[in-house]
């Protein structure tokens, strides 16, 4: 029960999120501000210990929710395949290289704070 | 033979395939990554897609058809991006205290991720609409098809694009780290999910409860940094990609 409750208070802060967007002409999504604006709300218990259930129950198979996109690239085989081996390139080598900038900057800058 | 036939386009014709084929391959899936000790090539996300594109293919079943099921499972990202907020509020302290690093290190990151992706394919010949859906792909996949649109690329290549650099990252992140000598799990968890979003934060979570907490505060604030610095990509764009 808890986690169903916390799963409505998830969706009222989407909902909220994109009524934000939506009035405010904003370029963010509204599932994003939802996030922030849960942030906020998690400081009041009868939020919080059903958005915990519901978090860690949506958030243990969070993978499963990009299977339907993926399979997507099935609508594209064609594309994908008079250029494959360069995106290839592309998305590996850009991955690995946004990866590895990200860790050595943040470690270098809290090694110095440390 | 006929009545199975029948059975199958009555069957295929009703979102019940899609999704009940989705949730049964990724149990599937999911029980061999475990069984394997969670060794990232095994990544349920993958083999997944793989075997789904399979079988849509040996069936003829058009990704329509599919996706009226699977669209319950794809309608969960976005409550499940409100949801990343409990695993940052249980780190609110620490967060507030390096954000200022964090901010520079996302900044650094994601602007590598996303402006190497554009001059490399841009210098190895790859078609200006191509270039424009590459760019969003390190955001996390609904996200980047918005972006796509609004920089004149092709929305459902961004998503694919951006669901393969997650599977990307989720792969080679243990070995880049281990190679630079990267031991923290906040800092790795934070790179991976800088690059690779939710795919990325999904693994992080599967190896690591405070790798995955900052996996996903990375995801939300390259949402974020991608939204706000979208003019200044276009402008970029403009140049490389006419």
């Amino acid at each position: 029960m808890d986690a169903l409750r916390g799963f409505a208070w998830l969706l009222l802060g989407q909902s909220a999120g994109e009524l934000v967007a939506r009035a405010t002409g904003a370029h963010l999504p509204g599932p994003v501000i939802g996030m922030l604006a849960m942030l906020v709300a998690l400081n009041l218990r009868v939020v919080r210990e059903p958005v915990e259930a519901a978090a860690n129950a949506l958030l243990s198979h969070l993978s499963l929710l990009f299977v339907p996109v993926g399979v997507g690239v099935i609508v594209h085989l064609g594309r994908l395949a008079d250029y494959g081996f360069r995106l290839a390139i592309v998305i590996v080598a850009s991955t690995l290289l946004g990866m590895a900038i990200t860790a050595l900057v943040l470690r270098a800058l809290w090694r110095r704070e440390a | 033979m006929d009545e199975l036939v029948s059975l199958w386009i009555y069957l295929s014709a009703t979102p019940l395939f899609g999704l009940t084929a989705t949730i049964v391959v990724y149990v599937v899936t999911h029980a061999i990554y475990a069984r394997l000790g969670q060794a990232p090539w095994a990544n349920p996300v993958l083999w997944t897609v793989l075997a789904l594109v399979a079988l849509l293919s040996v069936t003829g079943t058009p990704y329509p058809a599919y996706f009226a099921g699977a669209q319950f499972i794809h309608f969960l990202l976005g409550p499940a991006v409100v949801a990343l907020a409990w695993p940052l509020w249980q780190r609110r302290g620490d967060l507030k205290r390096r954000a200022v690093a964090l901010v520079v290190a996302g900044l650094a990151g994601g602007a590598t991720a996303a402006g190497s992706a554009v001059a490399l394919g841009w210098a190895i010949g790859l078609p200006p609409d191509l270039l424009r859906s590459l760019a969003p792909k390190s955001v996390t996949a609904p996200v980047a098809m918005g972006i796509a649109e609004q920089l004149g690329g092709i929305p459902a290549l961004a998503a694919v694009f951006a669901v393969l650099t997650g599977l990307v990252g989720a792969l080679c992140a243990k070995y880049l780290f281990d190679a630079l000598g990267i031991a923290e799990p906040a800092v790795r968890g934070f790179a991976l999910g800088t690059t690779s979003h939710g795919i990325g934060a999904a693994r992080a979570m599967q190896v690591d409860a405070d790798a995955g907490a900052y996996a996903g505060l990375a995801l939300g604030m390259q949402v974020i940094l991608a939204t706000l610095l979208l003019p200044a990509a276009a402008a970029a764009l403009a140049l490389v990609a006419p």
